[in-house]
């Protein structure tokens, strides 16, 4: 979707403030906010690719006006609802109308859980469709739903530059739970591709794409 | 948005002694209803809290970049396999599943972001800062990396590659800052304490502290 959080390029932004000695967290609720959310996701209820798609539903002034683990807060809450654990009522409430059949994940269990090493590749067997080398163009798409194609590069030219191997396709994961295994490469674009001729002749940016992002250029 | 950052950055101290924020309330309301649910708990979120807070962070990859800077095999490894080369020091999982490191040169500077979200590798760095995950940055580092690079006092010269990597997949992205000139004959542990946080994203390179040369 061409939401708020689809940020490259933008401008009126501010400068970028590097906090010195910055702490993990800058108050106690970012610090429950975080642990909630990844707590949350441990039923199994909703996969990564659901959670971004959530927070990018945040209306877009309110994306911006607000901060990170705000964006969380947002996401979680509608995730719970929308799969099923909370229901409206209990959230505006702010007490359960009845326990949930869910088992809480323990905290001697929460090791093991952060430390596996699969996430979103896979062991399928799809033929690539592009090598290293292929010119390829990003496609003009502008999907209302979850894309992992920023706007900045839909329609530009780039190189394969390398492949990955194949992956979960975030954007049909988010929304149908359907992993369309499929390769993931990084994309490789000039600088004056995207930007125009004021950009460094030199410089380039890179773009991690799916096959169902590009097409031969 | 970076006004609005600063109303986090309040003296921890004090917290108790105002009345709650909105998200705070909102936050504080959500997980007691999860608890009161059965669907979190209290011991599990510590837990989370206390890996992010005191386990996990920069310290890790530091490590990793100064055996890179030894170690010519190692180098050769992580190169070719992060997360293997990454996993030999036991870092590895949520948020680091599939690393990819990249190597600067005299002529090439490698800078990460992720301008849809906040990805970033975990296992390396820990928690991203608040100026990576806020709007200015996403925004900026696509179109005017070297201007960004500039204001964070990094500027880089004209003959110079800016390589700009949008972690748009979960693919996890390190940078092998180049070694200082002047730490030759540094240890693995010295060397691991000049490698910084901001360097292993790519808006700063690993420099020797002034009082030290």
């Amino acid at each position: 979707m061409n939401g708020a959080h689809d940020l490259g390029g933008m401008h009126g932004l501010g400068p970028v403030e590097i906090e010195h000695d910055e702490p993990v967290f800058h108050s106690h609720w970012e610090r429950r906010m975080f642990a909630l959310t990844l707590a949350s996701g441990f039923h199994g209820k909703w996969n990564i690719d659901m959670s971004r798609y959530a927070r990018e539903q945040m209306p877009p002034a309110e994306y911006l006006a607000t901060t990170y683990y705000e964006h969380w807060l947002f996401g979680l809450q509608k995730l719970l609802v929308e799969q099923e654990l909370v229901t409206a009522q209990e959230l505006q409430a702010g007490h359960a109308d009845a326990k949930s059949d869910a088992c809480a994940v323990r905290a001697p269990e929460v090791e093991a859980l952060l430390r596996k090493r699969r996430a979103a590749r896979l062991d399928e067997d799809v033929a690539p469709l592009f090598r290293a080398g292929d010119r390829v163009v990003a496609r003009n798409i502008h999907p209302t739903g979850h894309t992992r194609l920023p706007r900045y590069a839909r329609g530009r030219r780039g190189v394969i530059d390398r492949d990955h191997g194949v992956f979960i396709f975030a954007d049909t994961h988010a929304m149908s739970r359907d992993k369309k295994p499929q390769h993931c490469y990084s994309v490789r674009f000039t600088a004056r591709e995207l930007w125009g001729a004021e950009a460094s002749a030199r410089d380039h940016i890179f773009v991690d794409l799916w096959d169902d992002h590009l097409d031969p250029a | 948005m970076s006004d609005h950052e600063h109303h986090h950055h309040g003296d921890e101290g004090h917290e108790h002694d105002r009345p709650l924020s909105g998200p705070a309330l909102r936050v504080k309301a959500l997980e007691s209803l999860l608890t009161e649910k059965g669907l979190v708990d209290p011991q599990a979120l510590d837990e989370l809290i206390d890996t992010y807070e005191t386990k996990v962070g920069p310290r890790n990859g530091a490590r990793v970049v100064a055996r890179a800077w030894v170690d010519p095999a190692y180098r050769k490894r992580l190169l070719a396999d992060a997360g293997d080369a990454i996993a030999e020091f036991g870092f590895f999982g949520r948020q680091g599943e599939d690393m990819v490191v990249l190597e600067n040169t005299r002529k090439v500077r490698n800078v990460v972001v992720c301008t849809l979200c906040s990805c970033y590798p975990w296992p390396v760095l820990g928690l991203p800062p608040v100026w990576y995950k806020a709007a200015p940055y996403r925004a900026r580092a696509v179109i005017d990396p070297r201007g960004v690079l500039k204001e964070l006092g990094s500027e880089v010269p004209e003959d110079v590659e800016v390589r700009v990597w949008d972690s748009t997949a979960e693919l996890r992205y390190l940078v092998l800052p180049e070694r200082p000139a002047g730490t030759e004959d540094w240890t693995e542990e010295q060397l691991a304490q000049i490698v910084s946080r901001d360097a292993m994203i790519g808006v700063a390179e690993a420099t020797v502290p002034a009082r030290t040369v």
